[in-house]
């Protein structure tokens, strides 16, 4: 039943607007599909192996791959210092990065399909501000980061709880009233945090607060990648599993029902599922911004909206993206740049050339 | 989980019911496709859009639903589809429904292949994406409505008449043997009406049972059995040939309107091939709506 096969089109970014889909929709399904996701794999364990090469202790490439691989490659010895910094220095970044850059890439793809909305980003949910509450309560009481993580988590978590009891009541449209209700949550929370730094103490507490909020992975730590394994790869692994429904989901509600889903009851499982995401990623790293809106953006305008391959390239690469970033800012400076700040100062400009060359392309309604 | 209330989603301004086919069931014992008895709407704080509408639908029959604008025609089909809760009354329908909404342009670029496999969705396992058996029910679906060359095509940059066939090629797609469909020859040109209105008689003809609504008597002079006529506050139902007349269609829009008999009733001779399945049975006059006091005849006139 598959078509035959067609030579892919090479040079289909370049050429004259055409009334395709920007899928390149002439390719058979089966590499339409399947190749974009190899190549966004390929250009995450690239960045991988790159970042754990590169920063301002240099280990050849070369001996990075023999420390991995744990055999004699070469003919080179290993320093135990190369093999302190990589494995235990840079390996829990890369990993935190990649799961914290994947995961918020893929929230956001799933969030602007549910919502149809190219505006949204995992903030929308409230969730993000919910879960930094959390963690700064915890850095002004002094709790640890045992606390620090699980009460940024409890928080973020009790957001989206919050969202639901406003979006349950009678009437309304869902979507609007699901928006609404993550602005007022979202508003809300940020009002708190706000509080927070208030009471802070200025000379201790302050600084660890409004640096926590700015958004690093600075000091990971292998327990901290644990962490944030649990919920982050939960929530992954459900939004992934569920790609193609999201697809009829994002048809809308009637549509969906008429399908034969149940569109209240599968959004909100995507919304539990990108809110475990979210929450996982700001307890072990702050908010970092931009990745959820930029990412799915870049990867929609190069494998199309179909949910089915559009999310496995999200995650690789927003993986790739924040591995990228956080090996940016570890290597510039010796003080290093918050990973926020940096995925901000990257990404806005990034996404304004990409707006401006792709105008008519970026969300593709009529 | 959070969505346990079945009919509290139904609120005002189209909010849905989860459970597409859960307001009445679905029963797998014999009887109509599609069963309403003595069903009535209003949405809250307001009168009843419509009372006590019973109507059966066999297999292999259409039924039109027909009414002024506001009348509820929409409404109607959507509470027979399940999309929305009925107050009064019940609706019973013996399997899953295809519905068809009206064509409007999606978020997404998704292609028409992509768009019409949706169609499959309860075919296909929650966590699962469409397996090689999928593909091949929505390529069918494709050829069957005659639109297997727009497949690569993005949904986004078709006509509206190629979309309003993409959609019922979904609903093909989906293999339930009812159909419901809104307004689904609205906004085509006519070539598009006529392929419409010929792949619907077709789908009857070949055991599928479907309830639409149409702005236009023609179109359920054409395909009905059955029409609803919903007047503002009480229904009629009853056998086209009775209830298409000039005196029940003139009261139902308050303009004059004729029937007239016509001999060669050819829809779509306007594409110059011939189409004996949809021939046969064939209406043998036309309605005429009196735009002042001359007449203007739609398609038809010039054959007789």
């Amino acid at each position: 039943m598959l078509p035959e096969a067609h030579p892919r089109q090479v040079h289909r970014r370049r050429a004259p607007r055409r009334t395709h889909g920007p899928a390149g929709s002439a390719a058979p399904t089966r590499i339409r599909t399947r190749l974009p996701i190899l190549i966004s794999f390929g250009a995450l364990l690239t960045v991988s192996l790159l970042a754990l090469a590169l920063g301002r202790f240099d280990v050849p490439v070369g001996h990075v791959a023999q420390i991995l691989v744990g055999g004699d490659l070469g003919a080179d010895t290993i320093a135990p210092t190369e093999r302190n910094v990589v494995l235990l220095v840079r390996m829990p970044r890369v990993l935190l990065a990649a799961l914290v850059g994947g995961g918020l890439a893929l929230g956001g793809a799933a969030l602007q399909a549910i919502f149809r909305n190219p505006l949204v980003s995992p903030e929308i949910i409230g969730v993000s501000a919910g879960a930094s509450f959390g963690g700064a309560l915890a850095l002004l009481l002094g709790l640890g980061p045992v606390l620090l993580v699980g009460g940024s988590f409890a928080c973020g978590l009790l957001a989206l709880a919050l969202v639901f009891l406003i979006t349950s009541g009678r009437g309304g449209t869902p979507l609007l009233m699901l928006v609404l209700g993550g602005v007022v949550t979202g508003s809300f929370f940020s009002a708190l945090v706000a509080l927070v730094t208030y009471l802070a103490d200025p000379f201790t507490t302050l600084p660890a607060i409004v640096f926590w909020l700015l958004g690093s992975i600075a000091g990971a730590t292998p327990g901290q990648v644990l962490v944030a394994l649990g919920p982050i790869l939960l929530g992954t692994f459900v939004v992934l599993a569920l790609r193609w429904r999201i697809n009829v989901l994002s048809l809308g509600d009637d549509d969906a029902a008429a399908l034969g889903l149940r569109p209240r009851l599968l959004r909100w499982v995507v919304l539990t599922s990108v809110a475990l995401i979210v929450a996982g990623a700001v307890a072990v790293s702050g908010v970092i911004s931009w990745v959820g809106l930029v990412i799915p953006h870049l990867a929609r305008m190069w494998v199309g909206p179909d949910n089915r391959v559009l999310l496995p390239v999200s995650v690789l690469l927003g993986g790739a993206f924040l591995i990228v970033v956080d090996t940016v800012a570890r290597s510039l400076t010796a003080g290093e740049i918050p990973l926020g700040v940096l995925t901000a100062l990257i990404g806005a400009p990034v996404f304004f050339v990409l707006l401006r060359r792709h105008r008519d392309r970026i969300w593709d309604s009529a | 989980m959070p969505d346990s209330g079945g009919p509290d989603s139904g609120g005002p301004d189209g909010g849905v019911t989860d459970g597409g086919v859960t307001d009445s069931g679905v029963s797998d014992s014999g009887g109509p496709l599609l069963q309403l008895r003595q069903v009535g709407f209003g949405y809250p704080g307001r009168p009843l859009v419509f009372r006590d509408v019973s109507l059966h639908l066999p297999d292999g029959s259409i039924t039109a639903v027909l009414g002024p604008n506001g009348s509820g025609k929409t409404t109607l089909v959507r509470c027979a589809a399940g999309l929305l809760p009925v107050h009064r009354g019940s609706v019973h329908r013996r399997t899953a429904v295809g519905y068809v909404p009206q064509a409007r342009g999606s978020s997404f670029a998704y292609r028409a292949f992509d768009m019409v496999l949706m169609g499959r969705a309860r075919h296909v396992q929650v966590f699962r994406t469409p397996g090689a058996g999928d593909r091949a029910a929505a390529l069918l679906a494709m050829e069957r409505v005659g639109i297997a060359a727009l497949r690569d095509r993005s949904f986004s940059t078709l006509s509206g008449g190629e979309q309003q066939l993409v959609l019922i090629a979904r609903a093909v797609a989906a293999e339930t043997s009812l159909l419901i469909l809104d307004e689904p020859s609205t906004g085509l040109d006519l070539k598009n009406q006529v392929r419409v209105l010929r792949l619907l008689r077709e789908l009857a003809a070949d055991g599928m049972g479907l309830l639409l609504s149409t702005h236009e008597p023609d179109h359920a002079l054409y395909l009905a059995d059955t029409v609803v006529l919903l007047h503002p506050g009480q229904a009629q139902v009853g056998p086209a040939a009775e209830l298409l007349t000039e005196v029940s269609l003139s009261r139902l829009y308050g303009v004059r309107v004729s029937v007239v008999a016509y001999v060669d009733s050819r829809i779509g001779s306007t594409d110059g091939s011939t189409h004996s399945s949809a021939n046969d049975s064939a209406p043998r006059s036309t309605i005429v709506t009196h735009y002042d006091d001359s007449a203007t005849v739609r398609h038809g006139e010039g054959t007789a």
